[in-house]
């Protein structure tokens, strides 16, 4: 029997706030970093929201699509750069939550941008294994950019989960793979509150490098072209690298438009492409396949090729869909507010 | 005034994290947090249930002027909440201008940072009622 | 067993507000001497105190023996009482039980807050801990929060008005102005009430009550000895007692505008006296937010449920008008101790039997009933006082 994906569900804060906000008070021009970047506005956590309570309920929402029991999970694998703790997981919390505990085994993970694709990669690895019945991955973030940084108007927040199994699937997972070198193009060090990035260097060498070498071998394993796919969705940490990159592939915008949220999302680190998956998976046909591949700085790339099926049609409404979320009950702050919420504020002891 | 502590809270992991409820055997009532004891009828056997995360809004504040944990948040609405399944608590309403909120209104309860022991201290996380869409 | 008579024979207490130079020990000593005085002895059987939380303010506990000893009286059987802002009147039921029951003949029964040495953060949270702790307070309620969502109840349900709330306020301030022990002694208006700082909407700062440093004494003693120590002033005894509690967390009551455990308490006080509510002549209650004085005359039966805001505006319940209400300033003007608040109102209601009341004396007062009590209304003990003839 494949493996695939039982239940997913995404979850994007309600608050935004528009680049151009940033911008004035940074004294950088709005419009070049719109246009430059392709991103109009990102999404903002509020206070009580974070790496934990988004997963949460992302989790919840893929339980709902699944309508698995949550004891049957054997695995939870929360990837973000934004852990609320440093020690102590994040997957525990969702583990209790959701009733999941004890039996499960329960990582976090880090690679950057690609933490999330790596819980999905090792929970559908577990559940191929026949090791256990079903393992969820998750890929969420509120990840910081330094205040007037080029990342701070990009950084954003949100969340995607998806249970693997063998049963009542709505994609089965074709194909992975994985491109992996030793590539510093941002990082951030024990401690430090912002990370670090190389400019210029985090394109051709880093981004583009590891999703084209990823993406090369799911289409040397599998024998397919971009032509064989409904959909394709890379990492997103603008709206332009995800666009210019498929092209570099072969796929056509109108492949590429539906997994493309980052223009009004901004770029939400381990929840990227598991979350333009979710956007995928909301409007896709039985028989759909999809390409996926994500990057995490540092570097490396996760690819994956699935194929949807006709349950999708049943469950796919059970739970909020992330182009509405996206799109609707938009809450706007300013940058006082923003820089409040984010904690770039330094407060009294 | 120490009240976020580490054994208390995940003691508190059935009521706060899976919003579990205790249905009264013999006279129906639901009690959340469960007891030992059924406030209604004294009856000393209940079944577990999970709360739906649904209710509406019974009587609510805007909260200007709050204890130490909650100081940078005002101002925050709290709310007596009408559960769907019978039961009723009092929680924050998050995601709304508290101008927008009125009693009667549907709500959904979501998972929330509620308070921390400080910067390097343990979150206590639990539910918040955000505006039903 | 067969239950004596139980009067009150001296009264005392301190000028109460943010008293920067006396601790929670030389307030408390200097309203019990003041009682002691007033009473004309100089030995007791047995003390009592009420206090919310010596721990909490001033890291005090023990309070009983501590304070016994404060005045010299080590070696007298003393016991702390603690039912949050009801510890006053139920450290006064305490007191009456001791002589009731014939365990004691002369007992000093007293209250004490001292509220300001920590700051006013500090001081919500520490009053907060009147509510539920795990289902209230960790979710970010406070007092004013939880009183703001019970008149918000009852503004939606009676169509009760912020004005009618404001008038409350606005009354008890006016009754301040004569009492030389009152923390505010300053005339307010209904658009001062509405225009000063929101707390929890929609109590304004003076919609409630404010913190306070202060304590209050009464002594008790057997109608025997009382009438030998009466030297010709009225006799006032406590005629009944009734005391009840409710749900502590206000989401596990079935009706939020009312308060059950003050109805509760009342029928039982009034029918221990054998008396009816319009009986009475006067009366101190729990105003610690204008919403509270509202619902705890609805729930009395001064008069029917919803028309409790009428009752400040009309000026029934002013100085002069048919039932006054809170002659003393209330806990709005004269302030709120949490501890003493309870045994406060006793001082004012024997005062007022007494004709010792100056300009804010009810004219032909003989019953007076106080009520006090805790939290959202869980804990409320009504005392109803008379002369004896």
């Amino acid at each position: 029997m494949s493996v695939g994906i039982v239940g997913y569900g995404s979850y994007i804060p309600r608050r935004r706030i528009r680049l151009g906000d940033i911008a004035k008070v940074w004294g950088a021009d709005a419009e070049s970093y719109e246009r430059g970047l392709e991103l109009h506005e990102k999404s903002v956590p509020a206070k009580d929201e974070d790496t934990i309570t988004m997963s949460v309920t992302a989790a919840r929402r893929a339980l709902l699509r699944a309508g698995i029991d949550p004891a049957e999970i054997g695995a939870i694998y929360i990837g973000s750069e934004s852990h609320p703790y440093a020690v102590k997981p994040s997957g525990t919390v969702v583990a209790e939550a959701i009733g999941a505990v004890p039996a499960l085994h329960c990582a976090d993970l880090e690679f950057a941008c690609k933490a999330g694709s790596e819980g999905m990669f090792l929970a559908s690895a577990l559940v191929k294994a026949g090791e256990v019945r079903y393992a969820m991955g998750i890929g969420a973030d509120t990840s910081q950019g330094a205040p007037g940084d080029a990342l701070e108007y990009s950084a954003a927040a949100g969340a995607a989960a998806f249970i693997f199994g063998r049963e009542n699937l709505v994609a089965t997972l074709d194909a992975q793979s994985s491109f992996t070198t030793d590539t510093p193009d941002f990082w951030r060090r024990e401690y430090m509150r912002y990370p670090q990035h190389t400019g210029r260097f985090t394109g051709e060498p880093a981004y583009f490098k590891h999703i084209v070498g990823a993406a090369q071998m799911l289409f040397e394993k599998t024998g397919t072209k971009p032509e064989d796919f409904a959909f394709a969705v890379f990492h997103q940490p603008n709206g332009k690298f995800p666009m210019r990159v498929g092209k570099m592939l072969g796929f056509r915008t109108e492949q590429l438009k539906t997994g493309w949220l980052s223009p009004w999302l901004g770029n939400t680190y381990s929840g990227a492409s598991p979350m333009g998956l979710t956007a995928i998976l909301d409007v896709a046909k039985p028989g759909d396949r999809i390409f996926m591949v994500s990057f995490g700085s540092g570097a490396g790339s996760d690819g994956f090729i699935f194929t949807v099926t006709g349950r999708i049609d049943e469950v796919r409404d059970l739970a909020p869909l992330t182009r509405k979320q996206l799109d609707t009950n938009k809450m706007y702050v300013d940058y006082g507010t923003y820089a409040k919420l984010r904690g770039k504020i330094r407060l009294a002891e | 005034m120490i009240t976020v502590t580490t054994p208390r809270l995940v003691r508190e992991y059935p009521s706060r994290y899976r919003l579990e409820a205790a249905r009264c055997q013999q006279c129906g009532a639901v009690v959340f947090p469960r007891r030992l004891v059924c406030p209604g009828c004294r009856g000393r056997s209940f079944e577990t249930v999970t709360l739906r995360p649904e209710g509406t809004v019974a009587t609510f504040t805007v909260i200007h002027v709050a204890a130490p944990p909650f100081r940078h948040e005002v101002p925050y609405v709290l709310a007596v909440v009408d559960l769907a399944d019978g039961a009723r608590c009092t929680c924050q309403v998050a995601d709304v201008a508290p101008s927008e909120v009125k009693i009667g209104m549907p709500v959904r309860l979501e998972f929330r940072r509620i308070q921390e022991a400080g910067e390097p201290g343990v979150i206590a996380y639990g539910h918040k009622a955000v505006p039903a869409q | 067993m067969t239950m004596r008579d139980v009067a009150i024979i001296g009264v005392g207490m301190n000028d109460w507000g943010e008293l920067w130079e006396d601790s929670l020990r030389g307030i408390w000593a200097e309203a019990a001497l003041a009682a002691l005085a007033d009473a004309g002895v100089d030995r007791v059987d047995a003390i009592t105190v009420g206090c919310m939380s010596g721990g909490l303010f001033v890291g005090q506990e023990h309070l009983a023996a501590l304070l016994a000893d404060e005045i010299g009286m080590a070696g007298v059987p003393a016991t702390r009482v603690e039912s949050a802002c009801a510890s006053g009147g139920l450290a006064l039921k305490a007191g009456f039980l001791e002589v009731a029951s014939g365990q004691a003949n002369v007992v000093l029964v007293t209250g004490v807050e001292k509220m300001t040495d920590v700051s006013g953060e500090d001081a919500t949270a520490a009053l907060a801990t009147a509510a539920d702790q795990e289902t209230e307070v960790f979710f970010g309620a406070t007092f004013p929060g939880l009183y703001a969502m019970m008149a918000r109840a009852h503004m939606a349900r009676y169509g009760t008005t912020p004005e009618q709330l404001a008038a409350v306020a606005v009354k008890n301030h006016r009754h301040g102005l004569a009492n030389p022990h009152a923390q505010f002694r300053r005339a307010i208006t209904v658009e001062e009430v509405l225009a000063s700082t929101m707390v929890a909407e929609p109590l304004h700062i003076l919609d409630c009550s404010p913190i306070t440093d202060g304590a209050a004494a009464v002594v008790l003693a057997d109608l025997e000895t009382a009438r030998r120590l009466a030297h010709g002033r009225p006799l006032v005894r406590i005629a009944g007692i009734g005391h009840a509690t409710d749900r502590i967390a206000l989401h596990s009551r079935p009706d939020m505008t009312t308060l059950p455990a003050t109805t509760a308490a009342t029928q039982k006080a009034l029918a221990m006296a054998g008396k009816t509510i319009t009986d009475v002549d006067v009366i101190e209650l729990h105003d610690c937010f204008t919403i509270a004085e509202i619902m705890v005359l609805e729930a009395m039966g001064v008069c029917p449920p919803g028309q409790g805001g009428t009752l400040a505006p009309s000026g029934r319940t002013a100085l002069g008008g048919d039932i006054p209400v809170n002659p003393s300033g209330g806990l709005k003007s004269k302030g709120h101790p949490v501890g003493a608040t309870g045994v406060a109102q006793a001082v004012e209601i024997v005062t007022q039997l007494r004709g010792e009341a100056g300009e804010r004396q009810v004219a032909g007062a003989r019953v007076g009933l106080t009520q006090n009590m805790g939290g959202t209304g869980a804990s409320t003990v009504v005392h109803v006082l008379e002369v004896v003839s």
